[in-house]
């Protein structure tokens, strides 16, 4: 049996997790102060996700760039692809914010939004 | 010259939340009055997710907790101006405030207001406030700046980075600049221990094998027109180079994160009264400031991790403002001081007026990183309150909620300290 140290990061608080691996399986996890710890702890050691934000070019619009945010969390090892994808992308202002810029962030089924808005120029 | 109740100094997170918490005690004479061609203060270029957890109860990005207070300002139609300037605020006579701005529309003005929420947040300590020797080569920017230059102009400060200062926004960079295909060298953090919260270290650095070097400095920056760079030392615990364990780090840019600093040269132009420790203003339970009717919140009372606290309080203070405008505060009997003391370094608010109608709470910073200790709350000798906690650190805000009976009880000065368990 493996363990594993984790810090939550779920929330600020940031509990010291100790996450118990059996091949790829979670034993057990300890250290967290709530159950979203626990879920954390299990993904974590498993399927870790993370929300990915950044920005997105915008012609025409009273700013040039709109920041964007994939709406769930992503797999971990898909942020630079996913950096890749949003890379390539230009809006036309306005937007607003919310706008679904991408469908489908490669694949992961999870949209990529807008989180504010741009007026037209 | 136009007459308000209230004027807002700040359309920040601090600024908005003040100004709707007055709204609700039923104040509607006030103006917001920006720098900015936009409110939403700071939040504007803060684009990663984390905000909103406590007072939402949910993870937005900096835009979209703005825009919660944006739309709410705009749909009770509070008024604010933008893109001005507040030159400075009197006292009058009749105790009312004077406040000139300038803007390109309006030119110079005055306006008049029984009450002010200073709500101007923070700015960075720059390297010029750290003696860092070396020349002035180009490729050197605090971390906010160059958060700036990445997400709301969408350019790249460079290439190859070392950030020294391990504060939230120069982890928030590491991140953000290491997906826009940068090669994060290193983050040097003087101190023991990092500035920033746990789960930014996690996140934006530990997620990209980033070193984080504790106990290390930049000790020269090497370049002459631009930074080619820098050479790197471990300090002893007096923060000392240590000769011998210094490292040349080959990098074409220097992100400074090494602290914020409340903005406050309105408020000692007006008279406010400063604390030595959190660069902001000493204030009573109501956030207000030494000057009656002229109230603090949000980083420029001291600086905060998380911009949920910063709403709480600034929540707070718009309506206590609003109080003081109505003549509605109690008369306060006794005034009593709380102090920090045994690793916590200051405690807000610094004064208490007793007896007290609502339940308190007190925030504080720690010094240093502490286990296992009893925080507690002490009138004199008596222990007010206690409350265990594993671990405290510097870079976490912490507070504790004590009842209204139990403070009213408290028959000398207060001390908010640190007890190690056990003991
Ligand atoms: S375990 Fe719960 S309380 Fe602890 S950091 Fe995770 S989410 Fe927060």
């Amino acid at each position: 049996m493996e363990t594993k140290n984790l810090t939550c990061i779920v929330c600020p608080v940031g509990c010291s997790l100790t996450v118990t691996l059996d091949g790829d399986k979670v034993v057990s996890v300890t250290g967290n102060t709530c159950k979203r710890g626990e879920a954390y702890g299990i993904a974590e050691c498993t399927a870790p996700t993370r929300v990915l934000t950044s920005t997105v070019r915008v012609e025409g619009g009273t700013a040039p760039f709109v920041s964007v945010k994939s709406k769930e969390a992503i797999p971990k090892g898909m942020l630079f692809e996913a950096m890749e994808a949003v890379n390539k992308i230009t809006l036309h202002a306005p937007c607003a914010i919310g706008d679904v810029v991408i469908e489908d962030l490669c694949g992961s089924g999870i949209p990529l939004v807008t989180t504010k808005g741009v007026k037209k120029r | 010259m136009e007459t308000l109740d209230l004027v807002i100094v700040g359309g920040g997170p601090a600024g908005m939340a003040a100004a709707l918490g007055a709204y609700e005690e039923g104040i509607r004479k006030m103006l917001i009055l920006d720098r900015e061609p936009q409110l939403g203060g700071i939040l504007e270029q803060c684009i990663h997710n984390g905000f909103g957890l406590h007072r939402f109860g949910e993870e937005l990005t900096g835009p979209e907790y703005a825009d919660r207070y944006i739309q709410k300002v705009t749909e009770l139609q509070i008024p604010y101006r933008l893109q001005t300037m507040v030159l400075n605020i009197h006292m009058a006579e009749d105790r009312d405030k004077l406040i000139t701005a300038v803007n390109e529309e309006d030119g110079l003005f005055t306006v008049k207001a029984k009450a002010v929420v200073l709500a101007m947040g923070c700015r960075e300590r720059n390297r010029g406030a750290l003696n860092t020797p070396g020349t002035r080569p180009a490729g050197i920017y605090t971390a906010g700046a160059a958060q700036k230059f990445v997400n709301i102009k969408g350019y790249m400060p460079g290439k190859k980075v070392v950030i020294l200062g391990s504060g939230d926004i120069g982890l928030i960079m590491a991140r953000r600049m290491t997906l826009e295909g940068a090669k994060v060298e290193a983050v040097c953090e003087i101190q023991p221990y990092s500035g920033g919260l746990t789960r930014n270290i996690v996140q934006c650095l530990e997620d990209f094998d980033i070193p984080l070097l504790l106990s290390h400095t930049i000790t020269q920056i090497h370049g002459k027109k631009r930074v080619t760079g820098v050479t790197i030392a471990q300090v002893d615990e007096r923060k000392n180079p240590i000769p011998g364990t210094e490292r040349y780090i080959e990098c074409d840019t220097v992100l400074l994160s090494v602290g914020l600093i409340p903005e406050n040269e309105l408020s000692l132009g007006a008279g406010v009264q400063l604390d030595g420790v959190t660069g902001g203003a000493l204030v009573d339970e109501t956030r207000q400031t030494s000057l009656p009717g002229v109230f603090a919140c949000g980083n420029v009372l001291h600086v905060h991790d998380l911009v949920d606290y910063v709403s709480e309080e600034s929540d707070l203070a718009g309506r206590n403002a609003a109080k003081y405008i109505r003549h509605q505060k109690a008369e306060a009997t006794i005034q009593r001081k709380i102090t920090a003391s045994g690793g916590v370094r200051y405690v807000i608010p610094q004064t208490i007026h007793l007896p007290v109608t609502e339940d308190q709470r007190f925030y504080f910073r720690v010094g240093d990183i502490y286990n296992k200790v009893k925080i507690t709350v002490k009138s004199g000798d008596e222990v007010l309150y206690q409350k265990g906690k594993a671990k405290v650190v510097p870079g976490e805000m912490e507070s504790v909620a004590i009842k209204a009976d139990v403070l009213n009880r408290a028959g000398a000065d207060l001390e908010v300290t640190l007890v190690q368990e056990g003991k």
